[in-house]
């Protein structure tokens, strides 16, 4: 899961990772810091697995308030 | 208060990180109220008038500040007693795990500085027709030291305008702002008026010694309000449906839904 802020949400720690990247050279415009969450799920359907996730961002991993989330699904290697 | 009278009755919250619940605690007593110290393992609430939930870095700040904490099996206790009226007053960790847990609105994000603020901040009072206020007037200013790194209120417009059109500001900082909250918010109650989140630290400043006694109004004002109160039972609190049994069900440690939360976050 990619849980972020959402856009338009004031990121302090985002603006100052891009004012560092800036001081070292790299053309850098806007910078957006976020957070990801690897789980490992027990094996079984796909789509019940996303509803699940999608539960999990709601009610813990992200903040409906200020941040927005993205999922990603992938077998395990 | 004749030396017969029973003292008010105040809970104050421990969690594994709390560090200003002994703070909370002296206070209170130097204020006339016998504080009952509770663990966050309880599952119930002592027979009290009010609970705090005290300042620190409950879970280590994991996640959020304060988004674990509203999984520790005394916050069913605290959900129940707030939803019979029973008053609940938050200071800085303890308002940002009343926003995570959804029973105040918003939430507390990274100071704009990103810097840790640790200093005096001068407050203004909306309004004194509140059981945290009673002891101030409307427009009076407080001094009141904060003390976080996450302090900046963050609502948005359509959750702000409630705010304000209802009268839900309670504390506002004055002059330079610590944190950068919207309109300057340092404290909000929930709809009912019972329940107050408050970055800064009434507990700091009950002696004049120490720099400052305003806090005193606060937590003076609280310890009044329960005084003139009667208890929340603590048996009624057994029957209310949010118990420890319910509360046990992984679907029980889902907060309210938040004010102003607007649909899925996906994609906003």
């Amino acid at each position: 899961m990619l849980v972020r802020p959402k856009p338009g949400i004031l990121d302090p720690q985002g603006e100052a990772v891009g004012s560092s990247l800036r001081q070292l050279g790299f053309a850098v415009d806007a910078a957006r810091v976020g957070r990801v969450v690897d789980l490992e799920l027990r094996d079984g359907d796909r789509a019940e697995a996303r509803t699940e996730l999608e539960r999990m961002c709601e009610q813990l991993l992200a903040n409906p308030l200020i941040e927005s989330y993205e999922i990603e699904l992938a077998e395990r290697a | 208060m004749s030396a017969a009278e029973p003292r008010p009755r105040l809970a104050v919250v421990t969690f594994p990180g709390s560090n200003d619940d002994r703070d909370a605690a002296h206070a209170l007593g130097l204020l006339g109220a016998e504080a009952i110290p509770v663990w966050h393992a309880d599952p119930e609430l002592p027979e009290v008038g009010a609970v705090v939930l005290p300042g620190g870095f409950s879970y280590g700040d994991y996640l959020r500040p304060g988004a674990l904490a509203r999984f520790a099996p005394i916050m069913a206790a605290v959900r129940s007693f707030a939803a019979a009226g029973g008053l609940v007053l938050g200071i800085c960790n303890g308002f940002q795990i009343l926003c995570e847990a959804g029973l105040l609105p918003g939430v507390l994000r990274p100071n704009r500085s990103l810097r840790f603020v640790c200093r005096d901040a001068a407050l203004t009072v909306e309004r004194s027709d509140t059981a945290f206020t009673s002891r101030c007037t409307p427009g009076q200013r407080l001094t009141i030291p904060v003390k976080h790194a996450e302090g900046c209120f963050f609502a948005n417009d359509e959750l702000l305008a409630a705010l304000e059109r209802h009268g839900r500001v309670l504390l506002r900082y004055s002059g330079e702002s610590p944190n950068g909250s919207v309109a300057d918010i340092a404290g909000v109650l929930n709809r009912e008026g019972n329940v107050l989140g408050l970055m800064p630290h009434p507990e700091h400043a009950v002696d004049p010694l120490g720099g400052s006694a305003d806090g005193a109004l606060i937590l003076g004002s609280l310890v009044d309000a329960v005084r003139e109160r009667a208890p929340v039972r603590a048996g009624a609190l057994r029957r209310a449906p949010t118990g420890i049994g319910a509360a046990r069900r992984a679907g029980d440690a889902r907060p309210a839904p938040r004010e102003g939360a607007r649909g899925p976050a996906t994609g906003a």
